[in-house]
């Protein structure tokens, strides 16, 4: 819609979980926001909490450098799965 | 409701230009992705053939979902009693949803929602051919419920493992719905296959109009389907038009005859040999006269469409005159 921003949303399904992002909308202000992703994403009882975000407000790792920003050395060591215990060993 | 296979490629489009070493190189990556089974995100790197098909299929999806709450509309004000006033309402509310869940998924491709909308009033933009007949009688809500809102699962179960994540989770979110939409379908057409020989005889009436461009919405056969081969390597489409509507035609004829309904089909018969029913021709002319811009409800449609932006369009307005007082006078305080 001209002139209305585009907003990401989150939804918590119920608590104890996270909030996860559900997809996006736009409204003229965040109010708005929180009313239509209400209409938009939860019909169905899918929510018990909404956040709502300027998509403007986000900002985003590289897709091109993702190798080099994620992963800049081997780290095994880093993994549970690196160590070698003798199958002996219980609860370990 | 659904996406139709339709394939179409705007006029003045052209063929690909020749492609230099490095965009080859990211092609074939890509391509590995796809194989893989690796989802392609809004900012990866993606052929532009890959974009455009996407936008062009999405939208017109999108669209389709906007254009398909008229006929429906058309028996609000008229269902028979409040219990099928508030489900035809929901239902209607869904497909609302659907759309603007497919335009944002669009959206995630580089064009902006006031682009695909101007798309769609200016009739540039196609959508399924299913939405532009008429519903004569309450009969017909039934059969949109279970065959059209049946075709569109049909399409639409494979979309949910689409290769560009935006539009498969869209998908996901849409499918959950729309078996709603076709048990509730199906539940009315049963209540008046149980009803009076007057109400059967309204629901035969109903199939015989709409069985032909039901079996339209899976888009052109095979052999006239210009870019399957290519959306089907990039996994955008998992299946063709010609083995979606096969199965559609096995699934419900056995629920037609629940119903004690005849297709309208002399040519419809089970095959022991192939496993499927064999049906007759779809009339494709008819199919591509409604694509074109001349099925019985087309102008109508794109008016309705028109008019609603238009009448709406102060509403947009104020909204947003008073979304920017408020920040005003929040700043105001503020200082």
């Amino acid at each position: 819609m001209k002139g209305w921003p585009l907003y990401e949303v989150f939804i918590r399904p119920r608590n104890g979980v996270a909030h996860r992002h559900v997809g996006s909308l736009h409204a003229p202000d965040p109010e708005m926001a929180l009313e239509l992703a209400r209409d938009l994403y939860c019909r169905r009882g899918e929510g018990t909490s909404i956040w709502v975000v300027p998509a403007s407000a986000i900002t985003a790792s590289r897709p091109e450098d993702k190798d080099a920003f994620f992963e800049p050395l081997e780290k095994e060591y880093r993994h549970p799965s690196h160590y070698n215990i003798p199958p002996d060993v219980k609860n370990m | 409701m659904y996406t139709q296979g339709l394939d179409l490629v705007p006029k003045g489009e052209k063929p690909e230009a020749p492609k230099s070493e490095e965009e080859a190189r990211l092609e074939a990556a890509f391509q590995r992705k796809i194989d893989e089974e690796i989802r392609i995100e809004p900012t990866d790197w993606m052929p532009e053939g890959y974009r455009r098909t996407l936008i062009r299929q999405i939208s017109q999806h999108a669209h389709s979902e906007i254009v398909g709450m008229l006929p429906e509309g058309n028996w609000v004000t008229r269902a028979p009693t409040l219990r099928r006033k508030a489900i035809l309402l929901a239902k209607i509310q869904d497909e609302a949803g659907h759309g603007l869940y497919l335009y944002s998924a669009c959206e995630t491709l580089g064009v902006t929602r006031e682009e695909l909308y101007e798309q769609l009033l200016a009739g540039k933009a196609k959508y399924s051919s299913i939405f532009n007949y008429p519903t004569l009688t309450w009969a017909d809500i039934g059969i949109i419920g279970w065959l059209v809102d049946g075709a569109a699962i049909m399409n639409q179960v494979p979309l949910q493992r689409c290769s560009y994540g935006p539009y498969a989770r869209a998908m996901i979110r849409i499918c959950k719905e729309e078996s709603f939409h076709q048990r509730q379908g199906y539940e009315l057409c049963l209540a008046l296959a149980e009803g009076s020989p007057e109400q059967r005889r309204m629901l035969q009436d109903a199939l015989n109009r709409w069985w032909w461009p039901v079996l339209m919405m899976f888009g052109p056969p095979d052999k006239d389907s210009w870019h399957t081969a290519q959306s089907m390597k990039w996994k955008i489409k998992r299946f063709t038009n010609d083995e979606l509507r096969q199965k559609f035609v096995d699934a419900v004829v056995p629920q037609a005859e629940r119903l004690g309904l005849k297709i309208p089909d002399p040519h419809l018969k089970w095959n022991p040999e192939r496993g499927h029913y064999d049906f007759g021709e779809v009339p494709w002319d008819e199919f591509w006269r409604v694509i074109k811009g001349d099925g019985p409800c087309n102008r109508q449609r794109m008016e309705q469409r028109r008019r609603a932006w238009e009448e709406g369009r102060w509403v947009r307005e104020a909204a947003l005159a008073y979304a920017e007082k408020r920040r005003r006078r929040q700043q105001s305080e503020a200082a």
